[in-house]
């Protein structure tokens, strides 16, 4: 695609949405029956399956510690997630992105009750369409609640970024490819922020704004994620009341 | 209603006194820190709806031989913990050599946990009147948060379900459960503590177990002759284990080589993303 002569119109950005507006959001919980965990994610393009195991043993035996839990968290996308044919396997960004999301997940995690054991995320991208990172997250936390993990929250992620000289929440593909900065956030409910990067240029007082949409963004994506996690069982706890 | 879903983070309560298991102590207040149902009655408490197994000194459960050492056998207990069955902790005096005499690779026990030190090492026993090995029957598996809604109130669930299909239940604390009895009755058995897994977190869950076992059986015709088949079984010489239902048997039946423990596995459809990928 060339680039268009302008991502923003009246106001409205090219898939129609509002600056402040997230994508379209849907999620199903438990989606893979082997995983103890697991979470279908669909983020405005992104579509993201996250799989949970854990706590089990450790192998290799070298990682383990003796004191807590290891979270091993592998963000892979696969050769068909993009346009041109992206090499399967480990990559400079996958292997960034993959720690990025550990440390956006392990503050919440109570490691220290599983010493000697490994809690593994798996999180495959199917389809990419810029912020793949924030839905992992978002699916990740998801698969590990519903794995049984003991955590202190859930996390939310979603990304701001400068468009046209104009702050927007959680960017798209184009959006992403021609704009002016991209700033992914992870955090808690509660407003800890567990992850901030980002890439472009943006002035003082666009970041302080642009960090109160993304705090926005957050907190709407975390009604989200707790609706379907009580969506899970309580479908079929009303189905049986009435019955 | 006192019980709740609630997913972690949620808040529970003020009073930091009553804080139990599932949950956790922030700025005075107490929190959610699993996925499950919070009970608010006397203590707060969080039942979590999934989970691993973590063994816990005094816990009778279910394990699995994985591996004969020099002195200890290694056992799966279903846990991200291996458990350690020293020698010594066989009821009888053994020597190192005939160790996979008694117990080998795959074989069945039921055990104690008799200690977890900190570094989650586990050390099992079978020095206890109610541990064997389990040679007979079948070997289900349940998610371990479920166990306290399988037994019951003070093991009113198991004792009906004991009843209902004439089966003997043992049921481990890390999901294991043992059945034993006829084979028809042990697939109504099996059948029955599933739908109880899958419906634990629904209100009234014993009335309708109770329907279920009551359909299941009224279903098929030969079940209400339930009396007159155990009798034939009984003319025909048929090893029965009616008259000792309360303890398990462990005598050894001749068909010991088909009795592999059968795993039955939760296999719900897959066909949720198949479903979502077609859209």
């Amino acid at each position: 695609m060339v680039k268009p002569e302008k991502l923003i119109e009246n106001g409205i950005r090219l898939d129609g949405r509002k600056p402040d507006e997230i994508r379209p959001i849907k999620i199903k919980v438990g989606v893979l029956n082997r995983a103890d965990g697991s979470c279908y994610f669909e983020f405005g393009g992104n579509k993201v399956i996250a799989a949970v195991y854990g706590p089990r043993e450790v192998h290799p035996r070298h990682m383990q510690k003796s004191n807590s839990a290891v979270v091993r968290y592998r963000y892979n996308m696969a050769s068909f997630s993009v346009e041109d044919r992206k090499r399967p396997g480990p990559d400079r960004r996958s292997i960034e992105v993959s720690k990025v999301s550990r440390e956006a997940l392990e503050p919440v995690i109570f490691q220290e009750y599983f010493p000697r054991s490994a809690i593994d995320i798996f999180v495959e991208v199917l389809q990419a369409d810029a912020g793949t990172r924030t839905a992992g997250i978002n699916a990740a936390s998801i698969a590990l609640a519903d794995a049984g993990i003991p955590m202190k929250s859930l996390v939310s992620a979603c990304a701001v970024g400068k468009v046209d000289d104009t702050l927007v929440l959680d960017l798209n593909k184009d959006e992403d490819n021609y704009g002016q900065a991209d700033m992914p956030i992870a955090m808690t409910p509660d407003g800890n922020i567990t992850l901030l990067q980002m890439d472009g240029h943006l002035t003082r007082e666009e970041f302080k704004e642009g960090l109160e949409m993304a705090k926005n963004g957050c907190l709407m994506i975390a009604q989200m994620q707790r609706a379907a996690l009580l969506e899970k069982y309580s479908s079929l706890m009303e189905g049986e009341v009435n019955e | 209603m006192e019980k709740k879903l609630v997913i972690p983070g949620d808040f529970l309560s003020d009073d930091v006194k009553l804080a139990d298991e599932g949950t956790y102590v922030e700025d005075g207040k107490v929190f959610s820190s699993v996925f499950g149902i919070a009970s608010l009655k006397n203590q707060i408490k969080v039942v979590p709806l999934s989970g691993k197994y973590i063994p816990r000194q005094g816990d009778l459960v279910i394990g699995i031989i994985t591996e004969v050492s020099f002195s200890n056998w290694i056992v799966d207990i279903r846990s991200p913990y291996e458990g350690l069955l020293h020698i010594s902790e066989f009821p009888r005096r053994i020597d190192n050599s005939e160790m996979s005499k008694y117990l080998k690779v795959g074989d069945s026990i039921m055990t104690l946990v008799k200690d977890v030190d900190p570094s989650m090492k586990v050390e099992l026993t079978l020095n206890d009147q109610r541990l064997r090995q389990i040679k007979d029957g079948r070997v289900i598996e349940v998610t371990p948060s479920k166990v306290p809604r399988l037994i019951g109130r003070s093991g009113s669930m198991i004792a009906m379900l004991k009843n209902e299909t004439n089966c003997n239940i043992f049921i481990g604390q890390n999901g294991r459960v043992w059945l034993t009895g006829k084979d028809k009755n042990l697939d109504l058995a099996a059948r029955t503590i599933q739908k109880i897994e899958k419906e634990s977190h629904i209100p009234g869950l014993t009335d309708r177990i109770v329907k279920f076992l009551k359909e299941e059986k009224g279903i098929p015709i030969q079940e209400p002759a339930k009396k007159k088949a155990q009798i034939e079984a009984v003319e025909k010489g048929e090893p029965t284990q009616e008259t000792a239902r309360d303890e398990p048997v462990i005598e050894e039946t001749p068909r010991e080589e088909a009795e592999e423990p059968d795993k039955v596995e939760e296999n719900e459809s897959g066909g949720i993303l198949d479903e979502l990928l077609d859209k």
